[in-house]
């Protein structure tokens, strides 16, 4: 219970300063740390720890440099360099036609960037953070996810929508909150969630060079987090194929199916009960939510029997529901025990650090709901 | 909801619902055009002349509203023909201690939030003129919705240093029950609505509490007519529900007072690229809105303004009335933000120095003979013990009880909760080592 209050960030409520961290406590550096300047050295293998942040910086230059039709828009993406400094050097890089600081205003901007995109351009659609895209709601699925099919097929809208989504860090209810299932019930949408660097950038260049709408679900406990990058991902032709679940860690004796930082946990959580229980746990860390890569998911139940998702969102209507109903569809005859799922608290994210801990899945959550499962 | 007032506006005897509402000038105005008139009569442009000559406005070229100021940056009445600031000697000297007790607050939680001790702040520095001036002229039953930089609002209306510093380290004493992120004060509901992240929420919502302000007092024509005084910045103006509000709040004619806080600076984006227009002032107009933009930093002249706001919103059976104004930034966007990187330290040196609304009424009261050196010195002492002592217990007071961790999403405990709340008393008393309840009001007995 220590980790989140030592951990929790100066409530970045609309955004983070890089020269302040000097005069907080050096705990947060991971957080908002310039973390360029802490990029590890190549390895033999070509192997690189990069942060999640950097990996989708990386991402966003690439693509802006290989395709003239994409610009970024949003609150402080320029001048700032991003609340969460995700856009760090790309004015100086690209200027201010292809990043573009806008007046306080979604809707506003939202709606210019899915003008821009039924005209042909690619924009990528920063919010500060998905909580305040609810502003822009009706623009990104009534205009966004609707016009291509609307007008007949002649209107392309190839917009990506990115920012932080979910988990959070001492800013309680009304910056909290895990949007996956709302999105991921679009029709006319894709939806991403990366957790790892090498997810972050190649879901994030996929998004961009896919012509449909995509929202990119990020998270900003992950943008300080170090993950190893390969020589491949280090590349600028790296994309990840949306749609396609990753697996994590082989296991034969429960599936564990999650998403974003979810993944990062339940990692953990299947090392826990491999030596506590010697239970072999398969980790499938999603990456898409929608197209949901539901034949991964399946082949791995048809193999361990037991199935458990672990998600952020709030319990009903969301993605871990989805995941247990198409396991009963296409799986029933495999489940050899009730599926499981470990979500978010139906509360209203609460401010205390103690109780914001709880109100998300945590490693010991994860577990306990795994041995329960197993009936260990 | 009474009948008498809905069919008011000439309504036919069609079955009357709240959303059929329609004021008799609606129909009057699609009278068709008589001929030879030199004037329009289309409905949507009443009195409007005809005209062979095509020019369109130009926005540049019209002249740049007004802004109005009763004392120069010298504290001294600029017109001085015009009677005193009718404002008692003991008022201003209140307005005047207020104002200074919210700076001082303001350094002392920022250096707090330094060190790590409550994990978020955000000053007003540069707008305690705006705040204390304005909340001096309303009255205790008028209602308040504050964005999150109006300290000064709340302090006038009677908040203490023990009800900030409460909500600030989210103690027992803290309305909100220690839900809310730092500086999201709320208290005295209905009076003040406690305020809400997501920027310019609060604007349309304000015209909305407005119309029931208005129903209700024609409901009950015995009480003291209210009115909705609602705060926000001229970034939070960009937004779509600043549009909204005002443009149903003039058409449905609520009793509200819009007060913009232009201080320069969204963040770290300055207002040139905010907008274009003459201010937040000239949108008022365009909204039909009678509007008017002062000076911030002189606490008569929004006083003075705000007095005649709540006049003007109050009459003719209510309506808005928007005030713009003006003031500088002098402190970060807030704790998460270092201003220094995108302007420059010594224009802020500048402003602080050169015009700030403190300074201004200390020149004023000590003009008059009210203030004097050794004054300030004592107050400022006497206001610097009093909020450390204030941040001193409000950290030592205990957290809220273990039972509000339960309360509040359904309107009754419900049976799954008793069982979790019975469950986590058990291991709490099973394994007391592990879990330290000396932090929270009423201990384990806070489950009962």
């Amino acid at each position: 219970m220590a980790a989140p209050r030592l951990f929790r960030p100066t409530a970045r409520l609309f955004s983070s300063r890089l020269a302040s961290t000097a005069l907080r406590s050096n705990i947060r550096q991971s957080a908002c740390a310039p973390s360029i300047l802490r990029r590890g050295y190549a390895t033999e293998t070509g192997t690189k720890e990069v942060t999640v942040r950097d990996a989708l910086n990386e991402a966003l230059a690439e693509e802006l440099e290989r395709e003239k039709k994409c610009y970024i828009i949003g609150e402080e993406v320029a001048q700032y360099n991003g609340a969460y400094k995700v856009t760090r050097g790309l004015l100086d890089r690209f200027g201010p036609k292809r990043v573009i600081d806008t007046p306080i205003t979604e809707a506003g901007f939202c709606g210019i960037a899915v003008g821009s995109a039924l005209a042909g351009l690619h924009p990528v659609c920063e919010f500060m953070t998905f909580n305040f895209a609810m502003q822009a709601i009706d623009q990104i699925i009534n205009s966004g996810a609707r016009t291509h099919y609307m007008s007949g097929g002649i209107q392309p809208c190839n917009i990506t929508f990115r920012g932080p989504n979910g988990f959070a860090a001492g800013v309680a209810a009304q910056h909290s909150q895990d949007f996956s299932g709302w999105y991921g019930s679009i029709p006319g949408l894709k939806v991403v969630s990366p957790w790892s660097s090498e997810d972050a950038k190649g879901l994030l260049k996929a998004a961009i060079r896919d012509p449909n709408p995509v929202v990119v679900l990020e998270n900003e406990l992950l943008y300080g987090q170090h993950f190893p990058m390969s020589e491949a991902a280090q590349k600028n032709d790296f994309v990840i194929p949306i749609g396609k679940a990753k697996i994590e860690r082989p296991g034969k004796d429960l599936t564990i199916v999650c998403i974003s930082r979810c993944v990062g946990l339940s990692l953990d959580a299947a090392a826990e009960l491999k030596e506590k229980y010697g239970v072999d746990a398969e980790v499938i860390n999603l990456r898409s939510i929608k197209p949901l890569d539901v034949e991964t998911i399946i082949a791995s139940l048809k193999k361990t029997g037991r199935i458990l998702a672990v998600e952020s969102g709030y319990p009903m209507y969301g993605l871990s529901s989805e995941i247990l109903a198409q396991c009963m569809e296409y799986g029933f005859d495999y489940l050899t025990a009730p599926a499981v799922r470990v979500t978010g608290a139906e509360v209203p994210t609460p401010y205390a650090a103690g109780l914001e801990a709880m109100a998300f899945p945590q490693v010991d959550t994860i577990v306990g709901q795994a041995v329960k499962l197993l009936r260990l | 909801m009474s009948l008498k007032l809905l069919t008011r506006g000439g309504l036919r005897s069609q079955p009357i619902t709240t959303a059929r509402i329609v004021p008799a000038r609606r129909w009057s105005s699609s009278i068709s055009q008589p001929p030879g008139s030199d004037s329009v009569r289309f409905p949507g442009a009443v009195n409007s002349k005809f005209t062979s000559e095509m020019a369109f406005l130009k926005a540049s070229d019209l002249p740049a509203i007004p802004t109005y100021r009763v004392m120069d940056s010298d504290g001294r009445q600029v017109d001085k023909k015009r009677p005193a600031p009718d404002v008692t000697n003991e008022e201003v000297l209140t307005w005047y201690k207020n104002m200074l007790s919210v700076s001082i607050m303001d350094v002392v939680m920022f250096e707090a939030q330094r060190q790590g001790r409550l994990s978020f702040y955000m000053v007003s520095a540069g707008e305690e003129g705006i705040t204390v001036g304005s909340a001096a002229a309303l009255t205790p039953d008028d209602v308040v919705f504050a964005q999150y930089r109006e300290a000064g609002v709340f302090q006038q209306r009677g908040f203490t240093l023990k009800n900030f510093m409460s909500q600030l380290f989210a103690n027992s004493n803290d309305t909100g029950r220690g839900r809310n992120m730092p500086v999201h004060y709320g208290q005295n509901y209905p009076r003040i609505h406690t305020i809400s992240s997501p920027l310019a929420t609060q604007i349309p919502q304000a015209a909305g509490a407005a119309y029931a302000l208005k129903l209700q007092d024609l409901q009950n024509p015995n009480r003291d007519p209210r009115i909705v005084a609602c705060y926000f910045g001229e970034g939070a103006a960009s937004e779509g529900d600043f549009h909204a509000a005002l443009n149903i709040a003039a058409t449905r004619s609520c009793p509200v007072v819009f007060i913009c806080r232009n201080n320069g600076y969204a963040i770290s984006t300055p207002t040139l690229e905010q907008y274009r227009g003459d201010g937040i002032a000239s949108r008022g107009v365009g909204y039909g809105i009678d509007t008017i933009r002062v000076d911030g930093n002189d606490v008569f002249a929004v006083n003075e303004a705000m007095k005649e706001a709540r006049r003007l919103a109050l009459s003719e059976g209510g309506r808005p009335v928007l005030i713009e104004a003006m003031s500088y930034r002098v402190s970060h966007h807030s704790t998460s933000d270092d201003s220094f990187a995108y302007r420059a330290r010594v224009e802020v040196e500048d402003w602080k120095r050169r015009d700030n609304p403190i300074i201004r009424l200390r020149k004023w009261l000590e003009n008059q003979g009210l203030w004097s050196e050794e004054q300030e010195k004592e107050a400022r002492d006497q206001m610097r013990k009093a909020v450390l002592r204030e941040f001193g217990a409000a950290e030592q007071e205990k957290k809220p009880s273990l039972r509000e961790a339960f309360a509040d999403v359904y309107e009754e405990i419900t049976e799954e909760q008793r069982e979790q709340m019975t469950e986590l008393k058990r291991i709490l008393e099973t394994y007391p080592d592990e879990y330290d309840l000396r932090p929270y009001k009423d201990g384990i007995n806070g489950l009962d």
